[in-house]
């Protein structure tokens, strides 16, 4: 009898046998990805001779698997698209761990495959083997072991549609080797589909007519915009521009959500939280109508949560329920995409031609200029020694102009960075938020560096952080990315270094890092340039030539040791209770219930 | 709380280590599949919060990929709950009849016996197979086997 032969593409597939690795490949390029971030070992080889024999998809080599992850985070939060990591099983699947952890804290979405030793091996403790989905079953939004090979197709689309869809997050997909080797067929995106996980997006009309009704009768409203502005798309920031603009009310950004409104408008009152302005605090702690756009009132955020905002009605917008009502409760919850419920939002309000009271938001402007009279990001730049908050300020100013993307690492250089670099974009500003990852801001900006060849990438970073990640410098110099690595170095583990100083009675336990390396020199056994400021009159220039060095440079930024970062809002302590500078004393002690926050 | 799962590996794994990962208590758990064909397992759990930390437990469920429909039994309306012991009472003489003359009053059966033991099967409302077990214990109680409460909601209406 003669074989039918196959009438269509799909049925072409069908009929194609190819081996598991190729189907990877191939599932991955119908996803659209572009570059893949990986490290090989034993378990992934058939992956990687599937890659060494294909030329749409472009690896890049890293030195470490965490970075691996950070790497694909940074690429995926300045593109929007998932980020993808590669790496082999046991060793290089726990490496990953910290990243996909710091993934799924910051709602980034990533698709990280990971060997494994072929199924009949599995569970006999065999060389390599790790039980992978068992430790990142509490670290990704969801992950998969491929069993049969007929599965393997669907799952790697489920994948990509698990990790971008709602909110956000990483996904492992676990790989024995003998799946990967063995043969079966592809199947098209199209031809595979998940039934039961379909996150709400739009929101319910009758709550966001609420939600604008309350909004419309505020006297002292202020707009509170996260992180799922940006993970929105740029639509959503958009539109929550052109809201806050219409209403004139005042926003304030997370650390997360910085971008989503410019920087430079008057009506943003910069980041708020734990280092948060002045105004930005207050606004929230005097307000009566709160709208929350994608943020989820974190324990940085809120401060002590029976002084949070205690007088306000709260309007929550949020793509994950989990999200709502878990640390404060709302009076108008609403479950959907920023972007989409921000949408609804504005046709609502023009549909029913509200308006702000003038009156009462020209009396809630005066109070907030006067909260920013008192300027709270003042610092004095004098003598010899490189203030911090000046050595980014400078950073900024130099830099504002070009196309630029920052990350940064984790502690004092963070929040400063936070404070003084302006964001006018989103997607333009890479930062461990949730997690607060050290050694995060290297790999991150290697990732944005490969999305964005031609941009001027900045990691703003600190000493100690540096180095948790130091090994990435080698990816640089391979693959000639030129990114900036700018240290903050005040040889302090600075951010440690200032709760010793402030809770825990000046005695400071292991903050301090002797033998640094020297790293000017260190970057220049990297092939990259190192350069150093020691002076305030030479900063400047030093930042020039940074910038004008085509090649990836270390730049040793030599600051004031002991210098604190604030605002600072004591751990336990209430929104009004912030400490604005060193002359500032913590007006009671700080509580039992606040020394055990972190 | 009753939660429709897909019935595939690792399910159970996820929402055990989603209440001890957020540190929710389980006071009972059962799970079996009920849905061959869609591949459909029920999971009951017992759980207890304030109303704030049980919309949690709620939400956060919801938001576990393989898991269909989650809901709170207890907010729903009434509910009927079962649960089925095994109790295996050792002893002789006049122990051995009090504790056959129990079993009957308790509606107990007996699924095994010998010349000095029987093995009752009882199954009711959790609180009533407690008297039964605290009954039992005196008159040589020696093993107990418990499945954990399943529930489901009176009336006309499916989950």
């Amino acid at each position: 009898m003669l074989k039918k032969t196959a009438e269509t593409a799909e049925e072409r597939d069908a009929e194609e046998q190819m081996m598991g690795a190729e189907i990877v490949i191939r599932a991955l390029i119908e996803q659209g990805v572009d570059v893949v971030f990986g490290y090989p070992g034993g378990a992934v080889l058939p992956i990687y001779d599937a890659l060494f024999r294909q030329n749409a998809l472009r690896h890049i080599l890293v030195r470490h698997e965490q970075a691996a992850v950070h790497a694909a985070e940074g690429y995926a939060r300045s593109t929007g698209k998932v980020g993808v990591v590669l790496v082999t099983s046991g060793p290089g699947a726990t490496n990953a761990v910290t990243g996909l952890t710091d993934a799924l804290m910051d709602s980034i979405p990533v698709v990280c495959l990971t060997g494994q030793v072929p199924t009949h091996l599995i569970g006999n403790d065999a060389f390599q083997e790790a039980d992978t989905t068992g430790i990142t079953r509490p670290c990704t939004k969801h992950n998969y072991l491929v069993k049969r090979m007929e599965d393997l197709p669907r799952i790697m689309h489920e994948a990509f549609y698990v990790a971008q869809s709602g909110r956000p997050g990483p996904v492992v997909v676990d790989l024995p080797k003998d799946i990967l080797q063995g043969k079966g067929s592809y199947l098209a995106k199209e031809q595979t589909q998940r039934l039961s996980y379909r996150p709400q997006t739009r929101g319910d009309r009758g709550r966001i007519e609420e939600a604008a009704a309350l909004l419309a009768g505020a006297k002292r409203p202020v707009v509170y915009a996260g992180g799922g502005v940006i993970n929105a798309g740029p639509e959503a920031s958009r539109r929550l521009r052109e809201f806050v603009r219409m209403t004139g009310m005042p926003c304030t950004n997370t650390l997360m959500g910085l971008g989503a409104y410019p920087a430079s408008d008057p009506q943003f009152l910069g980041m708020l939280g734990m280092h948060g302005t002045y105004e930005a605090n207050l606004a929230m702690y005097n307000c009566d109508v709160m709208l929350n756009v994608g943020a989820r009132f974190d324990d940085r955020v809120t401060g002590r949560l029976d002084e949070f905002s205690p007088n306000s009605k709260k309007i929550h917008i949020d793509i994950d329920p989990s999200s709502i009502n878990k640390n404060v409760l709302v009076d108008v919850p609403i479950v959907g995409d920023a972007g989409e419920v921000l949408g609804d939002l504005l046709d609502i309000w023009r549909a029913k031609s509200y308006a702000p009271e003038q009156k009462a938001m020209a009396a809630w402007w005066a109070q907030i200029e006067d909260w920013r009279g008192r300027d709270c990001l003042r610092f004095e730049q004098t003598g010899s020694e490189i203030k911090p908050q000046h050595a980014i300020k400078r950073l900024y100013e130099l830099t504002r102009d070009r196309d630029v993307y920052f990350t940064t690492e984790v502690g004092q250089h963070q929040m400063w960075a936070a404070q003084y670099i302006g964001f006018e974009e989103p997607n333009r500003w890479m930062t461990s938020g949730g997690l607060g990852t050290m050694g995060y801001g290297l790999p991150a900006a290697l990732g944005v560096q490969v999305a964005y060849p031609d941009a001027l990438v900045i990691d703003v970073a600190g000493e100690a952080s540096i180095l948790m990640n130091i090994q990435e410098m080698s990816t640089l110099a391979q693959y000639r990315l030129p990114v900036k690595v700018f240290i903050v170095n005040n040889q302090w583990m600075g951010m440690v270094r200032q709760w010793q100083e402030l809770l825990h009675g000046g005695r400071y336990a292991e903050s301090y890092t002797a033998s640094l390396p020297d790293f000017v020199k260190l970057a220049e056994s990297f092939g990259a340039v190192g350069l150093r400021a020691e002076h305030p009159d030479e900063l400047d220039e030093k930042i020039v030539q940074m910038i004008e060095t085509p090649a990836p440079v270390i730049f040793d930024c030599c600051v004031a040791q002991e210098e604190n970062c604030f605002p600072m809002i004591p751990s336990g302590a209430a929104h009004y209770e912030m400490l604005l500078g060193p002359n500032d004393k913590v007006e009671k002690p700080i509580s039992e219930e606040g020394m055990v926050l972190v | 709380m009753a939660v429709l799962v897909d019935n595939e590996p690792g399910v159970l794994a996820r929402v055990i280590g989603l209440f001890s990962g957020r540190g929710y208590n389980i006071e009972s758990l059962t799970v079996t599949e009920v849905d061959p064909d869609q591949n459909l397992s029920r999971i009951t759990i017992i759980t207890s919060g304030t109303p704030m930390i049980l919309e949690q437990i709620k939400a956060q469920l919801g938001r576990l990929v393989p898991v269909h429909q989650v809901s709170d039994l207890t907010r729903l309306g009434p509910y009927v709950e079962r649960e089925l012991a095994l109790v295996k009472v050792v002893g002789t003489g006049e122990k051995r009849v009090e504790a056959l003359r129990i079993a009957d009053i308790f509606k107990a059966e007996v699924v095994d016996a010998g010349l000095d033991h029987f093995v009752f099967e009882m199954h009711h409302r959790s609180e009533k197979v407690d008297a039964f077990i605290d009954l039992m214990k005196p008159l040589g109680m020696v093993d107990v086997s418990r499945t954990g409460v399943v529930a489901i909601a009176r009336g006309s209406k499916g989950l």
